[in-house]
Parts: C-alpha cells; structure tokens; sequence
C-alpha cells in the first residue's frame, strides 16, 4: 500500500500547469494582434479555446469553467503600438484555482513580453527608434536543471510514509495491547519502564529503516532516482528522524485509550505533518507563525533533507544543524512520553 | 507477623467524591486461598489493583510480601502473580513463546527458562498445542495456561481477578485443581470470584458491600454468623443491602 501511494503520489502531484485554456477578445483584428494570439497558441501550456466579441460574452465561458484565462486586445491596439511606441492589453485570470490562474497568467505575460521584445528587435533596425537600454533577468535552475518535479515530490513523499509506518503503527499497537489488557499484565511485572518502551519502539525502528530502503529502492526502480549525496548521511538522518516520530507515536498511545481515538489522533497530526512539512508549500513563504511551528514538526527536516542530499548531494556537515534539531526533537517527544506513561494509575 | 503476605489498614481510594474503597483493613496468611467477594462495583478489582502497585491508594496502609505499596511498588511485583478477568496472554503468539516472554520478563534465563517451560507444557498435557497461537484454543485452556504463567515464577501470591468467567463447570473444577496445587506449594492465592460453589472451596473469604468489608471468615463460620447453610445465603443477605451496583 505505501509503495503503491509512493508510485502513484509523485505523478499526481505535479505542479506544472499545462493546457491553460484562454479566451481571446480580438478588438484589433490586425496583424499585429493576429501574430500576438499565434505566439500564445503556440506555448506548449496555453491553448487558445475560442474567440469571443465581448468581454460579457468571455466571461460566461470562464463562469461555465470552460476558460482559465481572458485575453482582451483593444481596437488600435496596432496603431498605437507603433505610433506611441506602446500600448496595452489585458489579461484576466481565473482565480479559483490559485495555483492555475498565476501560473497561467504568470505564462501568459512571459510570451506576451516575448513577443514584446521580438518586436523591438524588428524595429532596431529602423532608424526611427533609439535603441533602449534593456535589462533582462535570465533564470537558470541550479542541481534540478529540468525542474523535474517527481526528483523534489518522491524523497518528500516518502518521508510522509515513513512518519506515517513510524508513529502511528507504534500507537496503535500500544494502544491495542491496552484494549486487550497484556499492558495491564505488563505493567504488573516488574519489568521497566525504559525495557518496555525500548521493546515496543525498537521493532519498529528496524521496520521504519527497512520502509525507507524499500521506497529508496523504489524511487530509484521506478523514477529512477539516487541519491547525488550519500546514502550514509540518508540513513543517519533517518535513524534520528525515527526516534523522534517513534516518540510521537508512544506519545500519542500514553493518551488514547482506544484505537479509534490513537486513529483521530492520527489524522490530525498527519494533517498538521503534511501542511507544514513543506511538502507542497514551500515553509519560506508561510507566515511566520507557521514557520516557527514548521520548527517543531519533524517531517518538514528530514523532507529537507532528503531533497538536499538527493538533489544537492549536501553532506553531512552541511546539514548539522537539522541533525541537532531532530535529536532534540526526538528527546524532547520521548521524554514527555516516557514521564507521560505510567504503570500505575494515580 | 512473618508468615502474614498481605495486611491492610484502613485501605481507601477515592475517584473524586466516589469512595470506591472505603478504609479497608484485613490480612492474607500465607499458603491461603483467600476469596474476595463482592457484587459487581462493590470496589473489588480496584483494591486488587492496589495492592498489585496497578493503581495508588488514596489514603490507609497496606503492605504485600513485606512491601509498602505507596514507595515499593515495583519490588511487589517480582513477588506476585497476576491473571485479570480480561484475558491477558499475547493471541498472536504461540504457547511456547508466551511462557518464555513472561518468564522471561520475571528474570528466568536461559536453560532453567527452557525447563520450566517444558515442564510448564507437560503438567498441562499441551504438547500437541504448544506451537499453536493461543488465539486458536479454547478459553479453558487459555485460563489455565495464563493461571499457570503467573505462577512460573513461584511469586508468594497470586492474584487472580474472577478467573474462571464464562467457562463451564467441569473446566472450572480443573482450574480450581490447579490452584489447589499452587496453594500446596505454599503460594497464596487472593481471588475474586462471581460463583459461590467457589466461594466454598476458599480458606476464608472477605465480602465486599459499597467499598466495605462486611465480612470476614472461614466459609463454615460465616454460614453460621448469617444461620443459613450455603454461601450463596450469606451473600445475599449481604448484597441485599447494597446501595450501589453497576
């Protein structure tokens, strides 16, 4: 089933959007606005959908989610282009979608400043037009060169499995074996504290390690994934990262009583691990409340570390400081749990 | 004194205003069968559960094998066995390794662990069930393996907690065989128990009514305190009067 979801997951969530649908006013009807349209179809992410002679007209389309986007080219849209040396055009997104209407827009207004400078360049050669100075940002994606969104989704993906493999399997045995009552019977001998918990979070340590080199090995048969950096360096973090999430899961059983409860514990801590693990969102760009909470949430490290030494191959010295963190994390989520769980009730 | 396992003074716990048990105070010799009596919510379990080191007390005394139960808790419980009325081997595990993990847990080690076990599985006439997951047997059969795992470790008591519900009377007899045997070899037995017929076969027991002990004595001599000729009379009369019940 996790194997199947790491399969499955990376390709779903892509972020690309392709296929933007846009709907196209043309007031102008001249050359120039006819080449502009062209360019846009042209573009492996827009196509142009239909043509429409009013803006109320387009809209319809956009409300019948048949158009993502509005394009409206002004009567002398031509004429002023070349006489005034500028003119205007306007673009209207659909937002429902956020991600699809700025992207889609954010596309839209790259080719339109393609076409832009194709234009000036043609004139250049008129005498009539002063050359302007132009500065222009060029962007080059460094260590994923193709922006290849399955090399940044599959390592965050499968941190998401292991959490899920290492807390919640860990609760709902505990919390299982309180429902039957063997804990009632352990808790009568005299074995420790420490020797049970070490029983119960071992097993599952050893399973959770096993998951990851299972999902390596599936991120590499399927997407053909290795790691640039060392697998030493995944596993050291893996290993610190378990502990931590293992801590998670003793916690939570030292609370519910029942498996349905340790189950709705679950969901919510699995909600509260994805939204801010950085996953899909990335944690730079949220609020700084939700940063500072990003800073107690396991899943949002060892994600950042498995893209850095998957991507980047970063070493392990550059990522120290994660490594402090998520082995203060550990220790902090064992201690409350090991003071939390008591062999006798008060 | 040396020769007296369990003794109470004053015994109390409180769930909030509920005094679930109320300042009891009795003694279990040692090699006793000690029956401990009472409808169902008169406070039983929860003061087998004390004195267990499962739950604290809220105020009184009590000692079990010579340990205080508020400091000394964990050093009870290497001198006790304990069977609870919810059945409490592991199902997914076989017989075999059910022995082994609780005699292992009570620090038996290595060849005198194998032996035991052996040992264990022959007294019961398990040898053709031992590699079966104790999920797969009857409940008979799984009470008288967990009865017989709490008393591996030779503790000074056992503590079993109605351990012959929803079995039928022939099974029960055996059972009661069996702790007959544990008795002999000097181990005291403190049981509670819903059947009178067991009551009888107790040395003395103690019936529970709201939290209290309303009485304590050999079965003979409570038959003669309450002039009826079963325990079944006594403890209807008893009961009888009980406010609270579940």
């Amino acid at each position: 089933m996790p194997i199947v979801q790491l399969i499955i997951l990376p390709l779903a969530s892509d972020f690309e959007v392709k296929n933007i649908r846009i709907t196209v006013i043309d007031q102008d009807k001249s050359t120039y606005s006819k080449r502009l349209i062209q360019k846009l179809d042209a573009s492996e992410y827009i196509n142009v959908a239909e043509y429409k002679d009013s803006y109320t007209k387009a809209l319809e389309s956009t409300g019948a989610g048949t158009s993502d986007l509005i394009l409206t080219i002004p009567v002398n849209f031509e004429k002023k282009l070349i006489k005034e040396n500028e003119s205007t055009i306007h673009l209207a997104a659909d937002a429902v979608n956020g991600i699809k209407g700025g992207l889609g827009s954010a596309y839209a207004a790259m080719i339109v400043g393609d076409f832009n400078r194709e234009i000036r360049e043609e004139w250049m050669v008129m005498p009539r037009h002063s050359e302007f100075p132009a500065v222009e940002i060029t962007s080059a994606n460094w260590y994923n060169p193709g922006n290849n969104y399955k090399l940044f989704m599959v390592p965050g993906i499968l941190v998401i499995l292991v959490t899920m493999i290492g807390s919640f399997m860990t609760a709902l045995n505990i919390v299982a074996e309180k429902e039957v009552g063997t804990i009632e019977q352990i808790n009568v001998t005299p074995v420790k504290k420490y020797e049970f918990i070490i029983g119960k979070l071992l097993p599952f340590w050893v399973l959770g390690m096993v998951s990851i080199t299972i999902g390596m090995t599936v991120a590499f048969l399927i997407f053909g994934l290795i790691p640039q950096g060392s697998f030493l360096t995944i596993y050291v973090f893996s290993g610190v990262y378990l502990f931590s999430v293992l801590g998670i899961g003793l916690l939570i059983s030292t609370f519910a009583d029942s498996q349905q409860q340790a189950t709705l514990f679950a969901y919510f801590f699995m909600m509260v691990f994805v939204m801010l693990s950085g996953l899909f969102t990335p944690i730079e760009s949220m609020p700084d409340w939700s940063k500072m909470l990003t800073k107690i949430n396991p899943p949002a490290y060892l994600i950042t570390v498995f893209r850095a030494v998957y991507i980047k191959g970063s070493s392990f010295s550059d990522l120290l400081p994660t490594f402090y963190a998520l082995l203060g994390l550990g220790l902090l989520f064992n201690i409350l749990a090991i003071l939390n769980y008591r062999k006798r009730a008060t | 004194m040396t020769d007296t396992v369990i003794h109470t003074n004053g015994l109390t716990r409180k769930f909030g205003d509920f005094i679930a048990v109320n300042a009891i105070s009795f003694e279990v010799k040692k090699g006793e069968i000690f029956g401990f009596l009472g409808a169902n919510g008169a406070g039983k379990t929860t003061a087998m559960k004390i004195l267990c080191g499962l739950l604290s007390p809220s105020s009184g005394e009590a000692k079990v094998a010579g340990y205080d139960v508020y400091t000394q808790n964990e050093s009870i419980k290497k001198h006790i066995g304990y069977m609870s009325q919810k059945f409490s081997l592991y199902e997914n595990l076989k017989v075999r390794e059910n022995i082994k993990f609780y005699g292992g847990i009570y620090g038996l080690r290595g060849a005198d662990l194998n032996q035991k076990t052996e040992q264990l599985i022959n007294r019961l006439g398990l040898e053709n069930e031992a590699d079966k997951l104790v999920g797969s047997l009857p409940l008979g059969w799984k009470q008288k393996i967990a009865f017989s795992v709490a008393i591996l470790h030779k503790p000074k008591i056992v503590f079993l907690d109605e351990p012959t519900g929803g079995v039928d009377p022939v099974t029960r007899r055996q059972f009661w065989d069996l702790i007959y045997e544990a008795a002999n070899e000097g181990i005291t037995v403190f049981v509670t128990t819903h059947y009178m017929d067991e009551a009888e076969y107790c040395d003395r027991v103690s019936i529970m009514v709201d939290g209290s002990i309303a009485a304590l004595d050999t079965p003979e001599k409570l038959k003669e305190q309450f002039k009826t000729n079963s325990m079944e009379g006594v403890f209807l009369q008893l009961a009888r009067n009980a406010k609270r019940s579940e």
